[in-house]
């Protein structure tokens, strides 16, 4: 049997039905822990207790780009190889990619007030993940003003791809311009520049973070197999009328 | 006790925050499934199949 051939919807929402169960009780328990060490870290010797809001953050920002990777590879499997689960995987990731793009906005600029006396500044690493956040919003609008599912994948790919340009120009905008905005002080060529009191809840709480992301998306593309055996069927039944 | 100091209500809003945002998207996904598995079993319950369950009768 090809691998492909694992790759078909039936087989996937089986998949999906053994799987979801054990993964949400897995981020309910990693998030818990990550809670309780985020609850106990110490605060900064600069920022005092706002520090708290980075263990929502950063993880929030990983994974704002991570959906937007996603979508990207799926992408590439649309347009490729016309998987349908490709395009299923795309347009369940939008959604949850959006909504932790737009935690990571928020917690932000609430972290920015008190310690850069603003809420917002138009400088590169904030202007990008609006840019992403608003790529988000246009996959969305697309596939929910789209009459054709079939040209809306094409589209949404495309998009996908497009859009994949400005994953490297948020990661990389601290380095690049002079932003208000600090440079990494995790994912580092010389390690991470955070004391581990601090980066082991915050790894933990990306973690629980992930677990989340990924339940999610399962389930949604269980969701979105769903309802387009839901359209399918409705279509035989018009033909049939 | 744990103290969040005089930036406190910051801290607050942006926990807040989040766990309206991710509630609301665990809601909707859920909500989601349950829509889709009353109209699929609504469908089925009239006799409507899909192709590939026909081709599997066949």
């Amino acid at each position: 049997m090809a691998l492909i051939d694992l790759a078909n919807p039936t087989r996937f929402l089986a998949l999906a039905n053994r799987v979801l169960p054990w993964l949400a009780a897995a981020t309910a328990i990693v998030l818990a822990y990550g809670l309780y060490r985020v609850a106990y870290a110490p605060d900064d010797y600069q920022q005092g207790a706002t520090v708290k809001i980075m263990f929502l953050h950063v993880p929030s920002a990983w994974l704002a780009m991570m959906g937007w990777g996603l979508m990207t590879v799926a992408a590439l499997g649309t347009l490729v190889w016309r998987h349908p689960l490709a395009d299923v995987a795309v347009k369940a990731a939008a959604p949850i990619g959006a909504a932790f793009t737009f935690i990571c906005l928020i917690t932000g600029s609430l972290w920015g007030r008190p310690m850069w006396g603003t809420y917002w500044v138009w400088d590169a690493r904030l202007t990008s993940v609006l840019v992403l956040f608003l790529l988000y919003l246009g996959m969305l609008a697309l596939y929910w003003t789209a009459d054709d599912p079939n040209r809306a994948a094409r589209a949404a790919a495309i998009l996908a791809l497009v859009g994949a340009v400005n994953i490297p120009i948020i990661k990389f905008s601290v380095d690049w311009w002079n932003t208000l905005h600090q440079p990494a002080s995790v994912v580092r060529m010389d390690g991470p520049a955070i004391d581990p009191t601090i980066l082991v809840p915050l790894l933990v709480m990306a973690l629980a973070f992930t677990l989340l992301f990924f339940t999610l998306h399962i389930a949604a593309m269980r969701n979105e197999i769903l309802r387009r055996r839901v359209r399918s069927m409705r279509m035989m039944q018009a033909a049939s009328a | 006790m744990i103290s969040l100091g005089p930036h406190a209500s910051f801290i607050v809003v942006a926990y807040l925050a989040t766990v309206i945002v991710i509630l609301g998207l665990t809601v909707w996904i859920v909500r989601d499934y349950a829509v889709q598995r009353r109209i699929l079993g609504d469908l089925e319950s009239r006799g409507i199949k899909r192709r590939s369950q026909r081709e599997d009768q066949a």
